[in-house]
């Protein structure tokens, strides 16, 4: 039953990018340990960190693209569901590293010894358990972005000011994270990490294990994506980006719509920052600064907003090209970064896979010209700018 | 008045409406009974719209009762339990769903079941897929039902709107200027399509085209400054000096 939902309807292009994520995640670790160092296909360790790192980034831009590209709301806060996924991660390995610290406490994590911390606050109790951190990954977005949303999307805040509102969100937990008195390390955030589920997170069997567990993560968010957009709920969330008031005049409750769409977004982004946190050994209130979640939106618009594949790779191109450049040429990334942007919003409105499957439906309606029935563009196309 | 208040299918009594200051309805009273067509007509800034935006819940009057079948208090629900009630509303310009085919189209619009979790796990039937075939074949976009409505010409899509609102099985049938922008044809064409909704549903129609409203041959109200000017037959309207005046004589 919730196989046949899943698969029904499914695109080439998104069936094709789960099997190459599903790929990736057998092939990498096999080339990352078993072939030795001096071998030509062995995969170094710090392109297994680096393209892991990636992978969690896609996720993030898919879980956007799906309230952005798909039913118009453009959110500039989901680095915030993306930070919050990312500190409930780190509580638990906070927790793991237990005598282990600088300081040695059993229970109490470095920094509460540094801030004089008696006892361990309530909201850290049972984050020693893997299970509960899982929970509260899904659980502390998915509920913030229900909350928000129930607010937002009842009282019909749309366009800018929604926006704006997101916004303020993520800039309003990023003062609060920062606070010491919070309870989250403050602006050093939680770092030294030493074990998950009592495996080194150094090692390279680790790291190979949480390469593969974000690429069968963004491939599960993407078998889950193309299910919701392949459906007829699906149908609904573009007539409520392309008119909303009309969808209301056939008796659908838009509030809900973006309401669901909204909160499965949320949780996608918690598990994307969840994985990213292991990988990249801390997790600070740096991440919520809004100035992240404008860059998943640039990642979205270069890769074609609208297309479930289009935020993939435009996350992944995105920033294997600011890995590039903040290494060779440090002071230029801001300018390639923001003429990207400008580049493909004026040239390339539909991003790099729109623009690709729209030359694919010209070159096969000129081959069809000669008497054939048209070919129906099928992509989907993104709304204008709001 | 309260006999034919549970009679009627559609019941205003004393709406007003204002807009910083400005009276766009003016204690309207109007009354429908099932299964009638009706035509509002009507100067610019009569009130027609707003009129329309009432009933089906988009804009609150300040004061007055709007009554659906007798007894259903519209002005406590919201458009869409308004629609799931079954008032269907056309608006002046064609909203359309572009990016749907014309059978998407229809399939979004269709009666029923438009719940989260009813539209996520919702699979395709027969009677859906018959239903939506004969509304493709009324509309007559039988040669068109899976392109996209982008590529629909204006005429068309006007029609694609009103399968739309067939589609939803309403009892009452809001359309706002059906033949605006259409050639001739299509003007006829459309009158004809709506006489054929109004045998088996109430419709109420507001228009400008005098030679449109002239085709349906209904019976005519004519607002102006947001209340009843005038009512019955268009020859009967049309010779009361007030609507001459305000209206037909400019």
């Amino acid at each position: 039953m919730i196989s046949a939902w899943l698969f029904h309807r499914m695109q080439r292009p998104v069936m094709v990018a789960i099997a190459v994520l599903v790929a990736l995640a057998v092939l990498v670790p096999v080339l990352h340990l078993a072939l030795p160092q001096s071998s030509a296909l062995h995969v170094p360790t710090y392109i297994v960190a680096l393209t892991g790192k990636y992978l969690t980034y896609a996720l993030l831009a898919l879980a956007l693209d799906l309230v952005w590209g798909f039913c118009g709301i453009l959110s500039l806060g989901h680095g915030a569901f993306f930070s919050l996924g990312g500190y409930a991660m780190g509580m638990y390995l906070m927790r793991q590293i237990g005598s282990r610290g600088v300081y040695g406490d059993p229970i109490l994590p470095d920094f509460m010894v540094f801030l004089n911390y008696q006892e361990l606050p309530w909201f850290w109790y049972g984050f020693n358990h893997f299970w509960l951190a899982a929970i509260m990954i899904v659980l502390v977005p998915g509920l913030l972005a229900f909350i928000f949303g129930w607010f937002a999307f009842r009282s019909r805040v749309t366009g800018v000011y929604l926006s704006i509102i997101t916004q303020a969100l993520t800039y309003a937990l990023m003062l609060a994270f920062f606070r010491n008195n919070m309870g989250f390390g403050g602006n050093n955030g939680l770092t030294d990490f030493k074990e998950i589920l009592g495996f080194d997170i150094q090692s390279d069997a680790t790291r190979s294990a949480l390469f593969a567990a974000s690429a069968l993560a963004l491939a599960g968010g993407l078998l889950i994506s193309s299910a919701i957009v392949g459906s007829k709920f699906g149908k609904v969330l573009v007539a409520v980006r392309d008119s909303e008031s009309r969808v209301r005049f056939l008796g659908y409750r838009v509030e809900h719509v973006k309401l669901f769409v909204f909160v499965v977004s949320a949780c996608m982004a918690g598990i994307a920052g969840a994985l990213y946190v292991p990988q990249v050994g801390i997790i600070n209130p740096g991440e919520f600064a809004p100035a992240n979640s404008i860059e998943v939106v640039i990642w979205t618009a270069v890769g074609g907003r609208g297309t479930l594949v289009g935020p993939i790779i435009g996350a992944l191109l995105v920033n294997g090209t600011k890995s590039y450049f903040t290494a060779a040429l440090p002071d230029l990334w801001l300018f390639v970064l923001g003429g990207l942007f400008i580049f493909v919003t004026v040239f390339m409105p539909k991003g790099i896979v729109g623009t690709l499957s729209d030359m694919r439906g010209n070159w096969f309606a000129r081959k069809t010209a000669g008497g054939g029935e048209p070919v129906p563009d099928k992509t989907i196309q993104p709304a204008a700018a709001e | 008045m309260n006999g034919s208040q549970h009679e009627s299918l559609l019941y205003l009594d004393g709406v007003s409406v204002s807009f910083d200051g400005f009276k766009a309805l003016n204690n309207l009273s109007l009354v429908m009974e099932p299964g009638e067509m009706r035509a509002i007509i009507g100067p610019n800034g009569a009130g027609k719209t707003t009129m329309m935006d009432v009933v089906t819940g988009k804009t609150r009057p300040d004061e007055g009762d709007i009554y659906f079948k007798g007894d259903i208090d519209l002005t406590s629900h919201d458009e869409a339990s308004i629609a799931e009630l079954g008032i269907g509303r056309k608006f002046q310009k064609p909203t359309v769903f572009e990016n749907h085919t014309v059978r998407g189209n229809l399939e979004l619009a269709l009666a029923g079941g438009h719940g989260v979790f009813d539209t996520l796990f919702y699979r395709r039937n027969e009677a859906d897929e018959t239903r939506i075939g004969e509304i493709v074949e009324t509309i007559r976009l039988g040669a068109r039902e899976n392109e996209l409505a982008a590529n629909l010409s204006h005429g068309q899509k006007q029609w694609l709107e009103i399968g739309m609102l067939l589609a939803q099985e309403p009892q009452l049938l809001l359309v706002d200027e059906p033949a605006a922008g259409m050639t001739d044809a299509e003007t006829e064409e459309t009158a004809r399509l709506l006489k054929e909704i109004a045998r088996t549903r109430s419709v109420m129609v507001v228009e400008h085209d005098m030679t449109f409203v002239r085709d349906l041959d209904v019976k005519v109200t004519v607002l102006h400054e947001g209340s009843v000017l005038a009512e019955g037959s268009l020859d009967h309207v049309s010779s009361d000096p007030r609507v001459v005046e305000v209206y037909l004589g400019r």
